[in-house]
């Protein structure tokens, strides 16, 4: 039995193991204090969806060998331009689109087409410039092998202050996006209210069980995230794929093979800025807001941490582990929250919890991969 | 011909010295554009230089032990709280509660370097990301301890048993920001030149009778007529600090800039004119003439500089923290006296090549984790400094970008990953502090919004760390192409390396 225990934790990572234990503990702990494990549970499904494809943008990185892409931030900032854009143009308040919108789906359901047409034109917008920053972003990256994770962490703090100073000048007009008061530049924290908020959540979203306590499935989330998994996954057992893979598991013997290992990490990279581009408004739309400034500074890491913990190292990572991982990950922040505010109550100890789980199990996996005995 | 080869050298050190020159400009451009007076960014920037010095000069010694710019550094400042916390409850203030506080965060420093150094030796050659990481991760602790464990479940109460000042109302978790004006505020800052002198002289006299009491007790012949002199000559200069004139003068918690240039003018012309009187008329030996002489005019016109009107302004209006300077100075001797040490040389060999320094008998492991804890505990002492002169402790926000506008300011320098010296540290504080006191200010000149010079800083120094960070691996990459086979591991042929 012991034994069966053992090859269970080896196989199965400890880390892991430890983060499903305390998953578990939490929600004993959630029961134990008659809360509303339903609702609780609605939550970790939403954040699952939200924070899914951010996390997917890791496994084209990881793969083709550039390793964990802390530098998302990248692509993030194109998304945020794409859903700036809808805004500023009010293509939610479309008349053509919400008279289209009546006629097919009916008086109540109207404005989804054009939510979703904003939401989709936003993303198309976000994967236009990400294509550009991720090629780019490729280039430079193929001039540092060996130290991919350092220089992306800093260029993906560096592009977040650059984007600071663009966001202060940039003249959009709207007046959902720049300060009231006749303030300089853009807000901090943009209500997606009156544009495409929550639009992918509520689309075909249904409940179990009675209003107020029920399991709410935000169906159109999930249909998206996983078809966006989908198409990952079809990429990667493409000819692209797998020579891309190949050329992150050993550039060597790839090239030896005639694999271009310098263009299929271009394409590895630009392929996780796009879906940085895409995974930032999947999450704003879910959340409601859009955060510029240094709202998204961090994003690198918890999107990093997810596939960690999901079991990816850093030199492989499946569309598995991102399912695996963000759902552990975002689970136990949903369930943290409320089971800290029981012990102490308005506290912030569920950030703590997010500062020290997700930076542990990337130091864990540095350790793990890193390696590097006494002898030099 | 010879012009062609000046040439090519001045086009050498301008690329060698690419990142100094265009923030040198960058400065300039800034100053003039935000249009303040020499005298206000003046006495800002020795204020800054002073405050933040000590924590750049701690980056050194990793730099050259291999372990690249130090991110660990946080958990040094980290320490550095934890103990000012502690001994801010005890109501402990002024110098002694100042140097209780370094004599508690020494060994806390010193236990966290250890800790921070195993864990770099388990992830070499990724140091840097690892510090970073470790950084967020300690960060982490360090508000857990502060929120939860003290109050929740270390008690700090006051005599009578209700929660300390200190706390939140609660009595669990430590308030966003401490007052440290009733406690350490400018404790070293305004140490007066008469207590240095005075403790000089306690040192000095100290030192030579233990040395000559040593020296007789193991048998060994004393110098008698070397120790008379020191300790005569240590008295005559604590004597001279009883003459009225010069105790007000020394009594004084700062000095002035003016009397600071003075000063070093005069002990320059001294010196020089003693070493030229010894050498040159007394011994007879070989001496640059040329060399002493271009000194002493040096000196001289930086005197006659002093009388131009705008220096002048300048000059009387800033005020030095004369403790703290010598502090950064004395960090200064010690990084340069630690490579002439054996510990020291060993470090630049593990620095320059691992595997050559364990062919040579170093203990490579042992060698990192002393560098580590060398930095650890000088950054605590630079947090300490540092937040002295700032007189509040943000509880929770002190810390966070120590690493983050060090390693920048070191960077501005010159530094780079693997090579760091003391004049690029206090080159690149100048530099960088300058264009932090001036940007928001041309910023709201130029655009008329401070936030975007604001922001323009902040920029830079991620900015310049991207920077430096890129162009090392772009510098190295060409080795490292060779290794991947060997780190790939799953390599079926040794010709796919070719």
């Amino acid at each position: 039995m012991a034994e069966n225990a053992k090859k269970f934790v080896a196989r199965f990572g400890l880390p892991r193991v430890i983060i499903v234990g305390f998953f578990l503990l939490l929600v004993v702990c959630a029961g134990a204090f008659q809360m509303d494990l339903l609702q609780i549970f609605s939550d970790c499904i939403r954040r699952w969806g939200m924070y899914g494809i951010l996390a997917l943008a890791m496994v084209p990185a990881i793969q083709c060998g550039i390793g964990p892409n802390f530098g998302i931030t990248m692509g993030i900032v194109g998304g945020l331009l794409g859903g700036l854009i809808v805004i500023e143009y009010r293509v939610t308040e479309n008349a053509a689109l919400l008279a289209l919108g009546t006629q097919l789906l009916g008086e109540e359901n109207g404005p989804f087409l054009a939510k979703w047409a904003a939401v989709l034109l936003a993303i198309l917008i976000g994967v236009i410039l990400a294509t550009g920053i991720g090629w780019l972003y490729g280039l430079l990256l193929n001039r540092v092998k060996g130290s991919e994770m350092t220089v992306t962490t800093y260029v993906g703090f560096s592009i977040i202050a650059f984007m600071n100073i663009i966001w202060t000048v940039i003249p959009f007009k709207s007046g959902e996006l720049i300060f009231p008061n006749a303030g300089q530049g853009m807000r901090n924290t943009i209500s997606l209210a009156s544009s495409f908020s929550e639009v992918m959540n509520k689309t075909l979203a249904f409940r179990i069980g009675p209003e107020g306590h029920c399991l709410t499935i935000p169906t159109g989330l999930l249909l998206f995230f996983f078809l966006v998994c989908f198409l990952v996954w079809l990429f990667m057992r493409s000819k692209t794929g797998v020579a891309m893979s190949a050329a992150g598991a050993n550039p060597a013997f790839a090239r030896a093979s005639g694999i271009n290992v310098n263009r299929m990490r271009l394409i590895g990279t630009t392929l996780s800025t796009v879906l940085a581009a895409v995974g930032i408004l999947v999450y704003a739309q879910g959340f409601g807001f859009m955060q510029l400034y240094n709202g998204p500074m961090m994003m690198g890491f918890t999107s990093v941490a997810a596939v960690l913990i999901g079991g990816a190292s850093p030199n492989r990572a499946a569309i598995f582990h991102v399912l695996l991982g963000t759902f552990l990950f975002q689970g136990i922040m949903a369930l943290g929250l409320p089971v800290a505010n029981q012990f102490i109550p308005e506290s912030n100890l569920s950030e703590v919890m997010r500062l020290i789980i997700s930076n542990g199990i990337i130091i864990y996996s540095l350790t793990q991969t890193q390696g590097g005995g006494s002898r030099g | 011909m010879d012009k062609n080869k000046n040439l090519h050298k001045l086009t050498a050190w301008i690329f060698e010295q690419k990142v100094v020159l265009i923030f040198v400009f960058l400065s300039i451009g800034a100053l003039i554009a935000s249009k303040q007076s020499m005298a206000f960014v003046a006495g800002e920037l020795f204020t800054r230089v002073a405050r933040n010095s000590f924590l750049v000069l701690s980056l050194i010694i990793p730099v050259l032990a291999g372990l690249g710019l130090n991110f660990g550094i946080v958990v040094g400042a980290m320490a550095a709280q934890i103990a000012l916390f502690l001994t801010t409850f005890w109501g402990l203030s002024g110098i002694g509660g100042f140097l209780v506080t370094v004599a508690l965060a020494t060994p806390l420093a010193v236990f966290f370097g250890f800790l921070v150094g195993s864990l770099f030796n388990k992830i070499k050659g990724a140091e840097m990301i690892g510090g970073l990481v470790l950084g967020y991760f300690a960060d982490g602790l360090y508000q857990l301890l502060f929120l939860f464990i003290f109050g929740g479940v270390i008690p700090f109460r006051n005599p009578d048993g209700s929660p300390s000042s200190l706390m939140t109302p609660t009595g669990v978790g430590v308030k966003n920001t401490l007052d440290l004006t009733p406690t350490v505020k400018y404790a070293l800052d305004t140490v007066s030149m008469l207590s240095i002198v005075e403790i000089a002289f306690y040192i000095v006299i100290a030192a030579t009778v233990l040395s000559a009491v040593f020296r007789l007790v193991k048998k060994q012949a004393v110098d008698w007529k070397k120790t008379g002199l020191t300790i005569l000559g240590a008295a005559v200069v604590y004597a001279l600090t009883f003459i009225p004139a010069i105790e007000t003068f020394l009594a004084a918690d700062r000095l002035m800039l003016l009397r600071a240039v003075e000063i070093a003018v005069l002990v320059t012309v001294l010196w020089q004119a003693g070493r030229f009187v010894w050498f040159a008329l007394v011994k007879k030996a070989e001496f640059d003439k040329k060399r002493c002489l271009a000194v002493i005019l040096a000196a001289g016109i930086l005197y006659a500089l002093t009388y131009v009107d705008a220096i002048y302004r300048v000059l009387i209006a800033v005020r030095l923290p004369v403790m703290t300077y010598l502090c950064i100075g004395a960090l200064c001797l010690f990084n340069q006296a630690l490579m002439r040490t054996r510990l020291g040389q060993n470090m630049r060999t593990v620095g320059q090549s691992r595997v050559v320094a364990n062919a040579a008998g170093i203990d490579v492991d042992r060698t990192r984790i002393i560098a580590m804890i060398f930095s650890t505990v000088l950054a605590s002492w630079g947090q300490l400094i540092y937040l002295q002169n700032i007189g509040t402790l943000a509880t929770y926000g002190a810390h966070t970008q120590v690493g983050q506008f060090a390693i920048a300011s070191l960077l501005v320098g010159g530094a780079s990953v693997q090579k760091a010296t003391n004049k690029q540290a206090i080159l690149g504080v100048v530099l960088f502090h300058t264009l932090f006191i001036v940007a928001p200010l041309a910023g709201k000149e130029l655009f008329g919004n401070a936030m975007i010079g604001e922001y323009f800083r902040v920029f830079i120094s991620y900015g310049v760390i991207a920077m430096a960070l890129a162009m090392h691996a772009w510098k190295k990459k060409a080795p490292k192409a060779s290794l991947q086979v060997v780190e790939g591991g799953t390599s079926p042929s040794p010709k796919a390396s070719a």
